[in-house]
């Protein structure tokens, strides 16, 4: 690690540029950045939650109610990439900008230029994505997965394909930025093993984009190439595999599902300490625990196809591998629950979203154990099963751990306090209804109902009515999140402390509330019992 | 390595991140647009493409033409240069993971899919019930499928171009490395006449591949068509040859900016960022050659 540091050329230390166009499309400053991605991550979480209110309409009843079968294939389809590649992983991204520097005591991210870059090229390659639900033949219907031949049928296949391209560029180069902050940007003294959880969460998280976003960028050119230029690839006629292509995308999918929940571990793992005035339990198993889940996650991806005829001892394998997953994350969780033993514990907004991500999140995990047998699968797979599966590991799991890091660290951005009447209302609502919306999708999965489906057997009819009342008002409820920021960004009157909570620690509590448009110019000293984990000896 | 000063560098405000996004975007839209164009009504894409592409070549150029500037006027430090080696380093690791995606699709192919077709082990039905009469295998006799798709062709035989083509390549890849040397050395003659070598084994590699290619297309009849066999060697050849093109492109606008003196014996990070992936696509045509030529 290098300390040398030359004096900062540019002409503005102190203040952000007063033109809109310099400071929001020009910037090399970290924060902007961040703000940047959280505002565009909540703007996505909307439009694609649009979508899921439309699913959820067409679903209230059996039989048909509002639209045509294949307009509603293509709201599931967008409705899954928005808020993959443009809701849940921009706001990691967007955390990650803000606090990566604060928390290591770096001046900026390592290549602000490229940072800005990484920004920028999603809103255009969602442009991209997005226009084609207004182009003849419409958007891509085939579900997010894209599976050949189905997704080959579609006319909008090249401008998802290049809209997923620019996507992973973007991914790539903000993972490269944050490990070369992160590697190389510490302050001295901010060893690896003093880093906070989430800084942690993120390196490791990074390494994964890098490894699989171009995998993904792979197989979705040889979709390209097999509709636009008459290769082969996924047509057994000339000696290729449809199932070929299923192997690649969760080669890259099943570390993608881990890309969107291990930064949302390193939330939880700041916050969980902070309220329960303890550091956090077993620091170092925590990280390791990390690094073993991103390492499990490239060997398990068949478990995803196991419905699709793979040989038996393929099929056995990846049983086994999955289920291995949960020893790691069972670490996890029985480490935040040590955590809080004994603690002084207060129960503020973003504890108790916190609270909600360990149990629901906890919940999510056992039906992915379920779904890891093999036996069991061939009855869940494609079913409602897997859906609550995956909205219980990436609502409360990842949404629900993004909305705690936005009310932890919001006095710390604002400088203002948020309405913490509001934010329990908020909290209130949100883990209410999103159980009513997706818990009874267990039961629907069990009893047999298929996902993507606009009309299902009346037998299921009770169970969807309830679980699209959830929903309307799980939507609903997202828009009091909305204005308690909208209220603490500009209206809010109560000024926020440098600290902000009593028993918060680490770098990013050391400087002012709000936190200056330039901060650690010159690098922090570290002092051990000022860091969240400094003085861990474990 | 710079002075030692008090505080960390950030660059200076900019707007060629913003343009290359704007660029990058017009790019993919008019090739998006080209692609699903009715025939004989492309040229709305095509314009927009061409724009796009241009617009990328512009912003390249003005882009590093502004950090080429500021590195020269020594702004970088010692810990910005670390983090321009850490940048390039995982780039390229993610460049061998998209390669790995067609390796790995290649190996797919040839250990499972095609045998399965053939009727071993796992794929007996398919072969039974569509097409019991194929014989699975790679190359010439089988390697386009059971509909022998694209038509019966000929394989390229290792043993000619592409082994010329590998000692192009190795040769390349020592040559580079012995203007390394000179540079390190500080001999600018040396260093002019073994990197501009590299540059010609680039472009010659890239001329005989050309030649291979169109070998290929009019008298094996092995095209993009011919099946999986055509899939995998000319996805694999041709990406390839795009980074070898990219590759030999940033060998030559290193060599003009030695001849502008750009570089001194500790300071020229942006020659050894070339050589690395010069040496990547190096090793990545050692693969090729090995699974797509010989075996």
């Amino acid at each position: 690690m290098s300390y040398a540091a030359t004096h900062d050329q540019h002409d503005d230390h102190h203040g952000a540029p007063k033109s809109f166009f310099q400071r929001w499309c020009m910037s090399t400053n970290h924060k902007d950045i961040g703000t940047l991605y959280l505002i565009f991550s909540l703007t996505m979480f909307f439009i694609g939650g649009s979508f899921a209110m439309l699913i959820r309409a067409e679903l209230f009843k059996p039989g048909m109610q509002l639209m045509q079968p294949y307009f509603f294939n293509q709201l599931t389809t967008m409705h899954a990439l928005v808020m993959i590649f443009g809701a849940i992983m921009p706001a990691f991204v967007g955390l990650g900008n803000w606090m990566i520097p604060l928390m290591v005591g770096a001046p900026d991210m390592a290549l602000p230029r490229m940072n800005n870059l990484s920004f920028w090229i999603l809103p255009f390659a969602f442009l991209l994505m997005l226009s084609t639900l207004f182009l003849p033949g419409g958007g891509p219907a085939g579900g997010w997965t894209m599976y050949p031949p189905l997704s080959l049928q579609s006319d909008s296949l090249a401008y998802v394909v290049f809209a997923i391209h620019l996507m992973g560029i973007s991914s790539i180069m903000g993972a490269i930025n944050i490990i070369a902050t992160i590697l190389n940007m510490r302050a001295p003294g901010m060893d690896l093993l003093k880093m906070p959880v989430f800084v942690w969460s993120w390196l490791i998280t990074a390494f994964l984009l890098i490894a699989v976003m171009p995998v993904l960028a792979g197989a979705v050119t040889m979709l390209l190439t097999d509709k636009y230029f008459g290769t082969n690839f996924f047509n057994p006629g000339g000696g290729g595999d449809p199932v070929l292509y299923q192997h690649i995308f969760w080669f890259f999918g099943h570390p993608e599902v881990y890309i969107m929940i291990l930064p949302a571990f390193g939330i939880i793992s700041e916050i969980v300490p902070t309220f329960a005035r303890k550091p956090i339990f077993g620091y170092k198993a925590m990280v390791f625990a990390i690094a073993c889940i991103a390492f499990l996650s490239f060997i398990v991806w068949a478990h995803h196809m196991f419905a699709v005829g793979l040989p038996l001892g393929a099929e056995i394998f990846f049983m086994y591998a999955t289920m291995l997953i949960s020893v790691p994350t069972g670490v996890k969780v029985f480490n935040w629950v040590a955590t809080m033993w004994g603690g002084s514990m207060t129960f503020e907004t973003p504890m108790l979203f916190a609270l909600a991500f360990i149990i629901l999140f906890t919940i999510g995990g056992f039906s992915g154990l379920m779904l890891a047998l093999v036996p069991a699968d061939f009855q869940y797979h494609d079913t409602y099963f897997v859906v609550a599966h995956f909205h219980y590991v990436l609502v409360t799991g990842a949404l629900f751990a993004i909305i705690a890091a936005a009310y932890y660290w919001l006095p710390k951005w604002t400088g203002n306090m948020y309405s913490e009447f509001w934010g329990k209302v908020h909290f209130w609502n949100s883990v209410i209804w999103v159980n009513v919306l997706f818990f009874p999708q267990h039961f629907l999965g069990l009893a047999g109902m298929p996902r993507r489906i606009p009309d299902y057997n009346v037998a299921f009819a009770n169970f969807n009515m309830i679980s699209s009342i959830g929903g309307f008002l799980f939507g609903a409820t997202q828009l009091i999140f909305v204005g308690v920021v909208i209220h603490c960004a500009f209206f809010s009157k109560k000024k926020a402390t440098d600290r902000v909570w009593e028993g918060a620690k680490g770098l990013e509590w050391t400087v002012p509330s709000p936190a200056p448009h330039h901060t650690f110019e010159v690098p922090p000293v570290i002092n051990d019992d000022e860091l969240a984990h400094g003085h861990v000896n474990d | 390595m710079g002075q030692q000063h008090d505080a960390y560098f950030v660059p200076a405000r900019s707007t060629w991140p913003f343009v290359a996004a704007v660029v990058m975007f017009i790019t993919v839209f008019g090739a998006a647009h080209w692609l699903n164009a009715e025939p004989g009504d492309a040229g709305f894409g095509k314009t927009v493409l061409t724009v796009g592409v241009i617009g990328v070549l512009g912003m390249f150029f003005g882009w590093f033409r502004s950090v080429i500037n500021e590195s020269l006027g020594g702004n970088y430090n010692h810990q910005v240069d670390t983090s321009f080696r850490m940048g390039m380093m995982w780039f390229i690791f993610s460049e061998v993971m998209f390669f790995g995606a067609f390796f790995g699709a290649l190996f797919y192919i040839r250990m499972f899919s095609v045998p399965w077709l053939g009727g071993h082990g796992h794929g007996v039905l398919t072969h039974e019930f569509l097409w019991s009469d194929y014989t699975a295998a790679w190359g010439a006799n089988g390697g386009n499928g059971p509909e022998q798709a694209g038509g019966a062709f000929r394989t390229v035989p290792a043993w000619g171009l592409p082994l010329l083509n590998t000692l192009i390549l190795l040769t390349s890849s020592v040559t580079v490395t012995i203007a390394h040397h000179a540079l390190r050395a500080g001999h600018r003659g040396r260093i002019l006449l073994f990197l501009g070598l590299t540059v010609l084994l680039g472009a010659t590699f890239l001329y005989f591949q050309a030649h291979e290619y169109m070998e290929a297309y009019k008298e094996l009849n092995l095209t993009l068509h011919s099946g999986v066999y055509g899939s995998t060697f000319f996805l694999l050849t041709g990406f390839h040859g795009l980074h070898v093109t990219l590759g030999t492109i940033m060998l030559a606008v290193i060599w003009l900016r030695v001849l502008k003196g750009h570089f001194n014996k500790e300071h020229h990070f942006g020659f050894e960022a070339v050589a690395w992936y010069w040496h990547f696509v190096d090793v990545v045509w050692l693969g090729l050659f090995m699974f797509v030529y010989i075996l």
